[in-house]
């Protein structure tokens, strides 16, 4: 694994790899001195295309926690803006030594792309490009739900809200059904359904009341505010209406379920303040779980590269 | 100047004509078929023994990029390619810059296809101003510098009013609306077909609704204006079966298919390669089926490269940000010939296809072999085998997913007005 891009290219035992090595960076948390030598003198730049806070802070957290230096770059990009410049500011940033790219980028397969053009030396690691993938997204979301539910050949799983936009669906579906979940769903009115979802091994439900009946977690995604001027939905409040996670909807679900949300949440937009500071919710973990994860993945792609091997792409 | 092709097979479909005939010239025009005239003597003589003797290819849509896109190639260039796919006759779009909306347009693109002097190039003028969308374009002063038609490409109307007014102001001066069935707000910016390589590479899909819906909505129209128009590319097999139907119900319309959706489908666009990133989109199995069962039963009558040049930096970029379109004129025949060997056409009805019927929709006289007709022609080698690669193609623009692809059958003379342009090396 010298790039990392998506989540189709793991097996289930590379994945599992990966959510075991997160396990043991776990208790690097706990200790007084955060810090572990794997990445000493190692640069990770952090390359985001699009404003991020999570996911750039938790892989610039999991990078010094490996020792490694970290290059925050920020690039404000528009449509306009082409490859030939993104290509651009990529040979810069390689004149400057560096080992591995965290890229995050408004356009789908970006990552792809620059995986593609980039130096021999150097891993990619995609943190979320367009509408495609955010792979690493996903495996936190993988490794928190194993850390409440140990077998996903039990579990039913929804995930609610605007799938049509979201990387993180798309990921999460591949690594769910990977690691062989009894059941996905996803519940959305067919505005924000992609078409021929069902194609990915998902259960498709418009009413949340039977979507969200005896599933064991509930993965609610954000609603982004412009949703409501491209004509998806008519109003915020209808669609908490329909979608919005309460307490009336979370009773519907295995007791035993858990909340999860990618954030930033919206309150009262695609879930309840109840739930989302419940007992049931645990997307704080997510946060924290995501820090363990990026950790993983970086020290997995540096010790590849060393290696010389390159069984990706 | 007196040329004579010996030895050769000749298909000339307009003439239907498919077997060993030797072909006459003298000073442009074919002089004798079979036979050569009394008292014949050539100047000089191509042996054509184990070769195909074929009209020379009328392309239907090729974007030339002069004026204003010489980064992307020239008329030089691309005609130069055009001699060597064995094309005689193309029409050119009007998205140049500025784009060709007025005769002093028209006048430099003539010229400069005449200097050049590798093939004839007929201009399609824009059917608004600017292609904006908003007021007619002057047609007929666009028909009167040799316009051979007026269509808006890929750029949205204004209104319904304003495509109404448009094709009823061009059919009262007999020029044919070339109309690329599109509905913009249902395409709404996507870049694939909307489908499962949509949903998989997260890419804003286009779905075929944004064909057949504009479509129907231009065939009601037709229907009560009774406008010559002739709908390019089309993508889906829905929109087959509607040509079909408003062909059966006499409308006065045709249709083409770009030579790319006859073999690609969505699933090519692994990767992201920006290489298959077209307009319209690449569909699905069932609808390149549809678009090769149309060409078979005569509903699409016109096959044509659909060449759109590009400078290696427009396709360096993530899938959405690259330029739609590839550069196609030199894989036009190859592929063609490549219908045959698969059994979807024969010979002849698939040298139709690229000569006789769309020099019809063009409305000129090219695409045939007939005695006293302009003498262009091309010679193929139908057992060639060879590599499409950068290096193979003359035109400038490298773009296309057909590179690297093993080709059988290529051209080996181009003959425009009596006189070779084009010899293949060893050929």
């Amino acid at each position: 694994m010298r790039h990392f891009l998506d989540i189709g290219r793991l097996n289930c035992k590379e994945l599992t790899h990966i959510l075991d090595t997160a396990k043991s960076f776990t208790s690097v948390e706990g200790q007084t001195v955060k810090k572990v030598p794997l990445l000493r003198g190692k640069t990770i730049v952090n390359l985001f295309f699009e404003p991020s806070t999570r996911t750039r802070t938790t892989f610039e957290l999991a990078a010094k926690r490996l020792s490694a230096d970290v290059l925050n770059i920020s690039v404000a990009t528009s449509a306009t803006v082409k490859g030939e410049s993104l290509l651009d500011t990529l040979f810069s940033l390689e004149a400057m030594n560096t080992d591995i790219f965290i890229v995050r980028h408004p356009e789908s397969g970006a990552a792809e792309f620059i995986a593609k053009h980039v130096a021999p030396h150097i891993s990619i690691i995609n943190a979320g490009d367009g509408r495609h993938a955010h792979p690493t997204q996903a495996l936190l979301d993988a490794f928190t739900i194993r850390e409440h539910h140990q077998d996903f050949s039990k579990l039913n799983i929804a995930i609610v809200g605007d799938i049509l936009h979201s990387r993180v669906a798309r990921s999460q579906i591949e690594a769910l059904n990977i690691l062989g979940t009894r059941e996905i769903r996803v519940i959305a009115p067919r505005t924000l359904l992609p078409a021929n979802i069902e194609q990915l091994g998902v259960q498709v439900f418009q009413d949340c009341t039977q979507g969200l009946r005896d599933v064991d977690v509930i993965i609610m995604l954000r609603l982004q505010k412009e949703r409501m001027q491209g004509a998806f939905i008519p109003s915020e409040h209808e669609y908490f209406q329909l979608y919005g996670l309460t307490p009336e909807r979370l009773a519907l679900a295995n007791p035993e379920a858990i909340v999860m949300h990618p954030g930033p949440i919206n309150r009262g937009v695609e879930i309840s303040s109840e739930v989302a500071d419940g007992p049931q919710s645990v997307i704080l973990q997510q946060v924290k779980y995501g820090i363990a994860v990026r950790m993983a993945i970086l020290s997995i792609a540096i010790s590849t590269g060393e290696r010389g091997v390159d069984h990706e792409t | 100047m007196k040329l004579e092709i010996l030895n050769g097979h000749l298909v000339d479909p307009a003439n239907e004509i498919d077997q060993p005939k030797d072909v006459f010239m003298t000073d442009g025009k074919v002089v004798a078929v079979d036979k050569p005239p009394d008292g014949w003597k050539a100047d000089h003589t191509i042996n054509a023994a184990n070769k195909l003797v074929l009209p020379g290819l009328v392309e239907l849509s090729a974007s030339l990029r002069q004026p204003g896109q010489e980064h992307k190639a020239t008329i030089q260039s691309e005609t130069k390619a055009a001699a060597a796919a064995g094309i005689t006759s193309l029409a050119c779009l009007p998205t140049t810059n500025p784009v060709v909306d007025s005769p002093a347009e028209v006048e430099l693109i003539e010229r400069l296809s005449q200097d050049s002097g590798h093939c004839r190039v007929y201009v399609i003028g824009a059917l608004t101003k600017g292609l904006k969308g908003e007021n007619l374009s002057e047609m007929a002063a666009l028909k009167a510098a040799g316009c051979v038609g007026v269509t808006n490409v890929l750029h949205p109307l204004k209104s319904s009013l304003v495509l109404r007014r448009a094709m009823e102001y061009a059919s009262s001066q007999a020029l044919t609306v070339f109309t690329h069935p599109l509905d913009h707000h249902l395409a709404n910016n996507g870049c694939v077909h909307e489908g499962l390589t949509s949903l998989r590479l997260g890419l804003p899909g286009i779905p075929g609704a944004a064909e057949t819906a504009a479509l129907a909505f231009h065939l009601a129209l037709i229907e009560e204006l009774n406008v010559r128009t002739h709908f390019c590319r089309l993508s889906t097999l829905r929109s087959v079966n509607m040509i079909a139907r408003a062909r059966e119900n006499h409308l006065p319309v045709t249709a083409d298919v770009s030579i790319l959706h006859l073999y690609l489908t969505d699933s090519d666009i692994q990767d992201f390669d920006g290489l298959c990133h077209n307009l319209p989109p690449y569909r699905t199995q069932p609808d390149r089926d549809g678009l090769r069962m149309g060409l078979q039963d005569g509903t699409l009558t016109a096959i044509c490269a659909d060449h759109q040049p590009h400078e290696i930096e427009a396709t360096l970029a993530p899938f959405q940000s690259t330029e739609p379109g590839s550069s196609n004129l030199e894989s036009l025949l190859p592929l063609v010939l490549q219908l045959v060997q698969e059994g979807v056409l024969s010979l002849k009805e698939a040298v139709r296809c690229v000569t006789q019927q769309p020099a019809e929709i063009l409305g000129i006289s090219a695409g045939n072999l007939s005695v006293g007709g302009t003498a262009d022609a091309c010679i193929v080698d139908p057992g060639l085998d060879w590599v499409l690669t950068s290096e193979t193609l003359l035109s400038r623009g490298k773009n296309t997913p057909m590179l690297g692809r093993q080709c059988k059958g290529r051209t080996t003379h181009t003959i425009l007005g009596g006189k070779p342009v084009y010899q293949l090396e060893n050929g």
